[in-house]
């Protein structure tokens, strides 16, 4: 009898977080006077919103974008936040706590005091409108460098010692034996590093002003909050739905290396 | 010789990107509180009156204020409905994956997605929240258009994008409470609820404080719900700290008093995580 009680209440939740967006997919397939139904199953299926909105804004090249920009990115992360977790945990040096002190206090620092000033460096060097203007600011993590630093701290020195003695370079023993072994490190870091860069807003907003080079969260906020959209909701849920598409069918897949990722950081946004 | 060179090649990165968008960005933060500024024209130094203007400002303060009610709404919702959702899921029952996975869902999905949704679902007239309330006889509520619903809504909004995360979070709690006390409270003939507020409640506090300081710091920078939803209305009821230095910024381009709210919400940031953190550590 409470067995049934625990599933009513879990399928209702379940219901909860999952109906919002079953109904953006089918609304968005829907003739325009049918979205208001709020039903699953439109009377004709057509996808003239999906087609439109490649007409009125350059959702294909936003999306080239974001892809580029979340992709190096997370690359970037990944190779710089091992290297330097690298030399934190393995490399003896003058400085090593200092700067391991810094990193910390860094993550403490709420990013409202640093928007601004970074914003007109970023002008200063000529990086409006720019790629490096996205990506360079997040190059490096302070989260992603604490992890790889704590994770390549459990791996045996033997390992290590056993490269240094065949005569492998640094750089080597990171990429060529340490990575191959850290592989739960670089799903967490990759997976938070591309969600957060993917669904990140506000930088964008602030960097790009040139409509060819903004990313699809960026895009779609400038298409709902703009006017552009008009009254014609099917075209705002069409972007919304392409928005959301990559990640959801990132997720669907990985599904199991997302919340283990986000559990072991505990942290978002 | 050159080994000894390894290590700084390998940090260089991190001391050239700390000195350019850490380092800097501070200390020339400061520097601009006192200049008045729109990035076109030179600088012009203006000693406090940025600091005068902002505690004259009514505007920083409501934005400050709306902030707060924010997350008053949204910290103890969002760890009702976490701990709630959590405990069922810790009972014997199957398909856990798939509710723990569609309950993670939101926290995925970009904001402006969760945004959008949610303006089609507080919709005054056809929106799915006030059909049911018309439904079950309840009048309708303005849910983003009155200004005492407005940032409760978000609020709401914002408990269902992120619950997902802090319902994993309890999960991993939940499993460090040793089963031996709920077997020696069955013993001695204890209800669910004495369980509940007797065991896991006490043991589940230290994921408790993590989840009111990650929320903290999630919340005050709550910025695209209200830019896409409501543009920080109706009646400024909406508008958020991030947003208002947001407007300040890159649409008045007042960069030196952009600057100076900037600095002084990023130091009540810092005092009220130090003060939650200070409350935590006497805790325990």
């Amino acid at each position: 009898m409470k067995k049934v009680l625990y599933y009513s209440v879990l399928i209702l939740g379940s219901f909860i977080f999952l109906y919002p967006f079953i109904w953006m997919l089918s609304a968005s397939i829907s003739p325009e006077n049918e979205i208001g139904n709020l039903i699953f199953l439109p009377s004709n299926v057509n996808f003239s919103n999906y087609l439109l909105i490649f007409d009125k804004i350059p959702i294909d090249k936003a999306f080239i974008n974001s892809i580029f920009v979340s992709v190096s990115t997370t690359l970037g992360v990944l190779i710089f936040s091992s290297m330097i977790g690298y030399a934190l945990s393995r490399l003896e040096f003058k400085g090593r706590d200092l700067i391991f002190y810094i990193i910390i206090f860094t993550m403490t620092l709420p990013f409202q005091i640093t928007l601004i000033p970074q914003y007109i460096l970023i002008v200063k060097f000529g990086w409006v409108d720019s790629y490096a203007g996205l990506i360079v600011p997040y190059l490096i993590n302070a989260f992603a460098i604490i992890m790889f630093r704590q994770y390549f701290k459990s791996i045996p020195q033997d390992l290590i010692d056993a490269a240094r003695i065949d005569g492998c370079s640094e750089l080597r023993i990171i990429f060529g034996i340490l990575w191959p072994n850290s592989i739960p490190a670089i799903i967490t870091v990759g997976i938070i590093t591309f969600m957060n860069t993917w669904n990140e807003v506000l930088w964008p907003l602030i960097v790009i002003r040139d409509e060819s080079k903004m990313t699809m969260p960026q895009l779609v906020t400038l298409f709902a909050v703009g006017g552009r959209a008009e009254s014609q909701l099917g075209l705002k849920l069409a972007a919304a739905t392409l928005l959301a598409l990559p990640i959801v069918i990132a997720y669907v897949i990985f599904q199991k290396y997302f919340i283990q990722s986000m559990a072991s950081s505990g942290l978002k946004e | 010789m050159k080994k000894k060179f390894v290590p700084y090649l390998f940090v260089a990165p991190y001391i050239i990107h700390f000195l350019l968008f850490v380092g800097f960005p501070v200390g020339f933060s400061i520097y601009l509180t006192f200049h008045d500024w729109n990035i076109i024209s030179p600088m012009e130094f203006i000693g406090l009156a940025n600091y005068e203007r902002l505690f004259n400002d009514t505007l920083f303060w409501k934005s400050l204020k709306n902030t707060l009610i924010f997350l008053l709404i949204h910290i103890p919702l969002q760890i009702i409905v976490a701990l709630f959702l959590a405990e069922l899921l810790t009972q014997k029952i199957k398909l856990k994956n798939f509710f723990r996975a569609s309950y993670f869902m939101p926290v995925v999905v970009s904001g402006v997605v969760i945004t959008i949704l949610w303006q089609q679902l507080y919709g005054f007239e056809s929106g799915l929240l006030n059909r049911l309330l018309t439904y079950i006889g309840i009048k309708k509520i303005g849910w983003l258009t009155d200004p005492n619903w407005a940032m409760p809504s978000i609020a709401i909004m914002a408990t269902w994008k992120n619950v997902g995360l802090y319902i994993v979070l309890f999960l991993v709690g939940l499993q460090t409470i040793p089963q031996q006390y709920y077997e020696a409270a069955e013993l001695e003939g204890a209800t669910h609820l004495q369980k509940f507020f007797k065991i896991t409640l006490p043991m589940i506090n230290p994921t408790i404080f993590m989840v009111v300081i990650l929320s903290t710091i999630g919340g005050f920078s709550l910025f695209i719900e209200p830019y896409v939803m409501t543009g920080g209305g109706p009646l400024n009821s909406t508008l958020s700290a991030v947003l208002y230095i947001y407007k300040q910024g890159f649409f008045y381009y007042h960069m030196g008093y952009a600057a100076t709210l900037g600095f002084f919400f990023a130091f009540i940031i810092l005092l009220v995580v130090f003060i939650q953190k200070k409350f935590v550590e006497r805790e325990y």
